[in-house]
């Protein structure tokens, strides 16, 4: 079943011009998403990175390059690349339940069977008491968690979260990044997570990518290992504390200011 | 009970309050309801003065001895049931019709610029004109039986609900479209699924409007040598200078008009409890 050599999600010198502007949103950016893998695209705001996210879940479509997941050609989106938004998007006329089980009435699935699923992701998101509950009475980490369970119901390869926890406050988005990283490593699944939160991106990433913008590109790319060293059973605490992830989060975020600096009088 | 009469308590979060609130008998009375009473009071005021004749301003209590005898008795060899029965018919099928087609078309308006181009202008171009100007012409297109009626209120409910469904589904949340999409949803499952429950807002506020204008169409539509309907009786005792069948019947399609609107309001809370929240 699994064609290991295919098994990757390839994003081959993809260039974007939204029509009518003078910067590129993307430049011959490119990325390789491997089995297992969190890649965390981190920037100033105008970098392209929701640009990146939506190219990869198919909502727009590049101007020049390619995009491929397994060997196959992404070309509109698809079921197979699950999308949490950072507003949640949920739909309000449903329960939790029916919004988790969404995706699966939309492939078809008769009630029993996308609702045993559904309970099932709940309760892997910690929500299992909420099923029958309006997704409005819900917090803000709350209406996120069904989200991502949403997403994760479908069963895609992939995984893509736009600044999923932006809107929480550091408490919860502490919590939800430690679920997040749970979820990971119980289901293996590869993420591609867009954010602008250093030290969320540090914690998080097993590959973290740097981008600039005007044009938005890649400008570096470091392998890191605190998320799996959570994963492994690290507590949250003893990790952020670690002085080398703290150096690690001084030199991204020294990063992060460097390629700001020439654009801050154009803007 | 109470609290449903007024007017005025959509602008509260009132429904969240209900609980913790004293029993109802506590309550103090609505203004609407405050209003309403002085109004009748006025009323009852100015008759019985004596100063102006029963021809042109009947009392309160001759009306409702009227309300009496034309409910048992009836006017116009019909009781006043079966006048609003008439009616209530005639805006039903009319409103039926229209939502049955105004929505598909508010929809096909609101995703396709072709079809916005083709019907938007037709739907602008008739819907400012007064029902009884093109009356004449629907009769002499349609003749004077129960189609020209039903279908002038047509006319008047399709507009409204039609614009109102474009407006909605033209300002469906695009990331929930998105989200469907995420999930491999088709064209249909997009309407059904997303684009019509986020619309449902719309849709409502389209169908409380255009049973306004539908109601008030009605008694010109019952001009059309109607034999029954509300319409039909005040419009034939005015003729007859029967004064108090004409306030009777003014007073019963006010109230039904008010009723309509608190039964929509009511649904659209139910259907809709979202709102303002999510
Ligand atoms: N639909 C669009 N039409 C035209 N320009 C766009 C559009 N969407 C984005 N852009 C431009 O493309 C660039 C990248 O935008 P993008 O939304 O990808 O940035 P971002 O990194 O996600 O920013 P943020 O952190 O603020 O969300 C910006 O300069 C933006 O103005
Ligand atoms: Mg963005």
């Amino acid at each position: 079943m699994t064609a290991a050599h295919a098994a990757q999600l390839i994003v081959d010198r993809v260039s974007v011009r939204y029509p009518g502007t003078a910067h590129a949103a993307l430049h011959d950016v490119s990325l390789t998403i491997q089995p297992e893998s969190l890649v965390v695209a981190l920037g100033p705001s105008g970098c392209g990175k929701t640009t990146l996210l939506n190219l990869v879940a198919g909502f727009i479509k590049p101007t020049s390059g390619h995009i491929t997941l397994d060997g196959q050609p992404v070309d509109g989106p698809g079921a197979e690349r699950g999308v949490v938004f950072q507003d949640d998007a949920l739909l309000p006329w449903l329960n939790v339940l029916d919004n988790v089980a969404f995706g699966l009435q939309l492939r078809g699935l008769d009630r029993r069977e996308r609702e045993v699923r559904a309970r099932q992701v709940l309760q892997q998101v910690d929500l299992q008491g909420y099923a029958g509950r309006r997704v409005w009475e819900l917090s803000g980490g709350m209406r996120q968690r069904v989200g991502l369970a949403r997403a994760l119901a479908a069963d895609p390869r992939v995984l893509l979260m736009d600044e999923p926890f932006g809107a929480l406050d550091a408490f919860i988005r502490e919590q939800m990044q430690e679920l997040l990283l749970r979820i990971w490593r119980e289901t293996g699944k590869r993420i591609l997570l867009i954010t602008h939160d250093i030290e969320e991106a540090v914690f998080l990433a097993t590959d973290l990518v740097l981008m600039s913008p005007g044009p938005g590109r890649i400008v570096e790319r470091l392998s890191l290992d605190f998320g799996q060293r959570y994963a492994a059973g690290e507590s949250a605490r003893s990790i952020k504390s670690d002085p080398q992830f703290i150096a690690t989060r001084e030199h991204v975020l020294a990063r992060v200011f460097a390629h700001r600096q020439p654009h801050t009088s154009g803007a | 009970m109470s609290a449903e009469l007024t007017l005025g308590e959509h602008d509260f979060a009132a429904p969240e309050r209900v609980q913790d609130e004293a029993p109802q008998s506590r309550r103090p009375l609505p203004i609407g309801v405050l209003t309403i009473l002085g109004v009748l009071a006025l009323w009852w005021g100015i008759t019985a003065t004596g100063l102006i004749q029963p021809l042109f301003l009947p009392s309160p209590q001759a009306v409702l001895a009227k309300l009496w005898l034309v409910s048992t008795k009836g006017y116009m060899d019909a009781t006043l049931w079966q006048h609003l029965g008439a009616s209530g018919l005639r805006i039903v099928t009319a409103l039926l019709a229209a939502v049955l087609l105004a929505v598909p078309v508010g929809v096909a308006i609101g995703l396709s610029r072709v079809a916005r181009g083709v019907l938007d202008p037709l739907i602008e171009l008739y819907r400012p004109i007064p029902p009884l100007a093109y009356l004449p012409l629907v009769v002499i297109w349609f003749g004077i039986g129960e189609l020209s009626k039903v279908l002038l209120i047509y006319l008047a409910i399709f507009a409204p609900i039609a614009i109102a469904t474009a407006t909605g589904v033209r300002n469906v949340d695009q990331t929930r479209i998105r989200a469907a999409l995420s999930f491999g949803a088709t064209r249909w499952q997009l309407i059904r699924h997303v684009i019509l429950p986020s619309a449902l807002p719309d849709i409502l506020t389209g169908i409380r409007i255009g049973l306004g204008t539908g109601w008030s169409t009605l008694v010109a539509a019952e001009l059309v040598a109607a034999t029954r309907g509300l319409g039909f009786m005040v419009q034939s005792a005015a003729q007859f200078l029967v004064t108090d069948v004409v306030v009777l019947g003014i007073l019963v399609i006010a109230l039904i008009a008010f009723a309509l609107e608190l039964g929509l309001r009511a649904l659209q809370r139910r259907l809709i409890p979202w709102q303002g929240r999510a």
